[in-house]
């Protein structure tokens, strides 16, 4: 199998078409900008964002505790409660329960934790009809592409590319972008979707361990249209999700859809508890990994984020490169502090794509230090990740230099030299990443040092 | 009050005109300055590539340079953070550490400054001078807006700073991310050319240098009249270099 392409790699190429990540830019900067308008309204965002880090505090250090105290309120609800170790399990799970109900047909909403196990196409290869209902995750599903973003699965594609994947798949006239007309012509093709299927499949944005119910967020209304409908509903949740207390949930709310989107709340905030007469109603708590991160000390603050996705729409990298360049199912920063925890060898590139600016940490709901854990990982990626000879040599040797005074001067020296008296196509080679599209700083007569001998020097 | 001036290695070998700037405003502001001759870098370009441990001769110099002085002062957000979160660990008898303009605002809290720069300029906000050490209030934060490099910019006679589009969005430069993730890195510096550019500046100046090496060096590919300055510089009231174009 072909190694997946650096960050660095699927960057560039898509900066190839400057156009688009040009709008991609732009279309994500928006989004940053309408978070920025909402927080502001909100004299005690700050104190929210501590408060709602300090919850997560406390939910990461108890969670054995609670994530029992929550299955057995739920338990009490009349929910099924099942655990699953990892994807594998998760999937089976899923299976097992509509091979026992008998189910042909199926919806889901939103659920990055159903992409990061690959149920649909688990479910798929098993002959079952799995049809996403978020506009977003319709329209890639249409187009065989995972999310590109968490929140925004498709924000990848314009509204002509939308109009063409609808005309191919749902019949919409040739050469329509009108955002009325092709929301119109889903909405049609969904609602027999929901009619039609036999289960719901939702994500968890909160559980509850007080109360042992859930909360769904969407903007859609997808989640509860095809819930209300089904006779089954199986609902899974990363165990991280989880909130103390009904109370909590405020803290939360007010920041998920106004760090996501700018919105105040999203559309729909739906509270399940339990199932409605002669339903039923599953909760799949999966690990996945998750209580190995944990286990990280450096990195277990990750567990913390609500999936709002503020941090891909501030980050320079992101809006630039697009999810797809990070090759991992949370893409962005926040993905790039996930993904080596699951993968380290498949995500060694990712905690170095980025400068190590910041802007992630300062916008995250939950103050998740990202930027700093992307530097604590670079420094476990040097040492169990793949081997990277040339780099760790030219470290190696730039410590050496800059550890001993007399050396760095020499080789200042000698660098300085070299770079006024060689010819330009010398210096200008294809291995000066640097020159390919920039200038080496000019040489000056003396460095600071030459200089400070000469006008200030009477001491040393 | 003695302080030890710390000159990062790539300005003390390629601007110079930016640490005898830093050095002579110091000095103007009748601070006892010395400038420590053994030394070289903080460490960062290694460690922030993942090998913490090859930077370690570093640090044990800067420690070791700056042991006999009160403060540490140095023109760079970015290099001064690093010292601060690797080297010096702000335990009792060991220096404190300033990056130039929060000396200037916090520490000695100058009042006036006797510069003059007719110039448009727009203020390249480097972010881990904004974020890791607060110069600035980040664009993210909700709390009140303050903004230390700027503050000490709008004590200069003259000056015509502009409103940026984007006032604190990163320029892309990131140590070694420059060359290892060369285009984005690239494009990341162009989009912030030209929200300077649409601001019609004469000058990009910023308490980094680095940053500002990596815009010069897509300003001076384009041959852009825009000139880079350290912000040292426009503080000492040095005139840009206009002419050549």
């Amino acid at each position: 199998m072909k190694p997946a392409p650096t960050h660095a790699a699927a960057a560039e190429e898509f900066l190839k078409d400057s156009e688009r990540s040009h709008w991609h830019d732009e279309t994500l900067w928006h989004v940053r900008s309408k978070r920025d308008v909402s927080a502001q309204k909100i004299p005690e965002w700050e104190q929210l964002r501590t408060l709602a880090s300090q919850i997560k505090d406390h939910v990461l250090s108890n969670l054995d505790t609670l994530l029992l105290q929550f299955e057995k309120n739920a338990q009490a609800n009349g929910i099924e409660v099942l655990w699953a170790k990892d994807a594998a399990e998760h999937n089976e799970h899923v299976l097992r329960i509509l091979e026992e109900n008998q189910v042909r047909q199926l919806v889901k909403s939103k659920s990055i934790l159903t992409e990061e196990c690959g149920l649909n196409h688990f479910l798929e290869d098993k002959g079952y009809d799995v049809v996403d209902t978020d506009l977003g995750e319709r329209i890639i599903q249409f187009n065989k592409q995972v999310p590109s973003h968490i929140v925004m699965p498709a924000i990848h594609l314009k509204k002509s590319e939308i109009g063409d994947i609808f005309h191919k798949h749902l019949g919409t006239e040739a050469g329509s972008d009108d955002p009325q007309y092709l929301t119109e012509a889903a909405r049609q093709h969904l609602r027999q979707k929901f009619i039609q299927a036999h289960a719901a499949i939702t994500g968890v944005n909160f559980g509850i361990a007080e109360t042992g119910g859930f909360v769904v967020c969407t903007n859609e209304g997808n989640a509860d249209m095809g819930t209300h409908l089904a006779d089954i509903h199986i609902a899974c949740m990363g165990i991280e999700k989880l909130i103390p207390r009904a109370a909590d949930l405020g803290v939360y709310l007010r920041l998920l859809a106004r760090s996501a989107t700018g919105q105040s709340i999203t559309n729909y905030t739906s509270h399940f508890h339990r199932p409605r007469k002669d339903k039923k109603m599953y909760l799949i708590l999966v690990d996945n990994g998750r209580t190995k991160q944990l286990g990280r000390e450096d990195f277990r603050n990750s567990l913390k984020c609500i999936r709002c996705g503020a941090c891909m729409n501030t980050c320079p990298i992101y809006r630039r490169s697009s999810g797809f360049s990070y090759n991992s199912t949370v893409p962005g920063p926040i993905g790039s502090i996930l993904s080596p925890g699951m993968d380290l060898s498949k995500h060694s590139t990712l905690p170095f794509a980025s400068t190590l600016c910041g802007s992630c940490s300062d916008v995250c709901p939950v103050k998740i230090n990202i930027h700093e854990q992307l530097y604590k990982w670079r420094q476990v990626i040097t040492k169990e990740g793949p081997p990277q000879a040339s780099k760790k040599w030219a470290m190696r040797f730039g410590g050496q230099v800059m550890s001993k005074p007399r050396l760095f001067d020499l080789m200042g020296k000698m660098a300085r030299k070299s770079l006024s008296i060689s010819p330009r196509g010398f210096v200008y080679n294809s291995f000066n990443a640097w020159g390919k599209h920039r200038e080496l700083p000019e040489v000056p007569k003396e460095t600071f040092k030459d200089w400070y001998r000469k006008n200030r020097n009477d001491d040393k | 009050m003695k302080v030890g001036l710390f000159i990062p290695c790539y300005v003390e070998q390629f601007y110079p005109k930016a640490a005898i700037a830093t050095l002579e405003l110091l000095e103007k502001a009748g601070v006892e300055v010395a400038y420590p001759l053994k030394q070289t870098c903080c460490g960062q370009p290694m460690a922030n590539s993942g090998y913490e441990e090859f930077g370690q001769g570093a640090s044990d110099l800067f420690r070791e340079n700056f042991a006999e002085f009160d403060y540490v002062v140095c023109p760079s957000g970015s290099c001064t953070l690093h010292a601060k979160e690797h080297i010096l660990s702000n335990k009792e008898g060991e220096p404190k550490l300033y990056e130039l303009c929060e000396f200037l605002t916090d520490v000695i809290q100058i009042k006036e400054l006797k510069s003059r720069f007719p110039y448009k300029v727009g203020l390249h906000a480097s972010c881990h001078g904004l974020r890791g050490l607060g110069l600035a209030r980040p664009s993210e934060l909700m709390v009140p807006d303050f903004n230390k490099p700027l503050h000490l910019l709008e004590m200069v006679e003259d000056i015509d700073l502009v409103h940026l589009a984007r006032k604190d969005e990163c320029c892309g430069f990131g140590g070694t991310f420059a060359v290892f993730e060369e285009a984005i890195s690239v494009q990341m510096g162009k989009d912030r050319i030209q929200d300077h550019q649409e601001q019609g500046v004469a000058v990009i100046t910023g308490a980094d240098m680095s940053c500002l090496m990596h815009l010069e060096g897509l300003l001076r590919r384009d041959k852009s009249p825009i000139k880079v300055m350290h912000i040292a510089e426009i503080l000492n009231g040095q005139e840009p270099e206009l002419k050549n174009q």
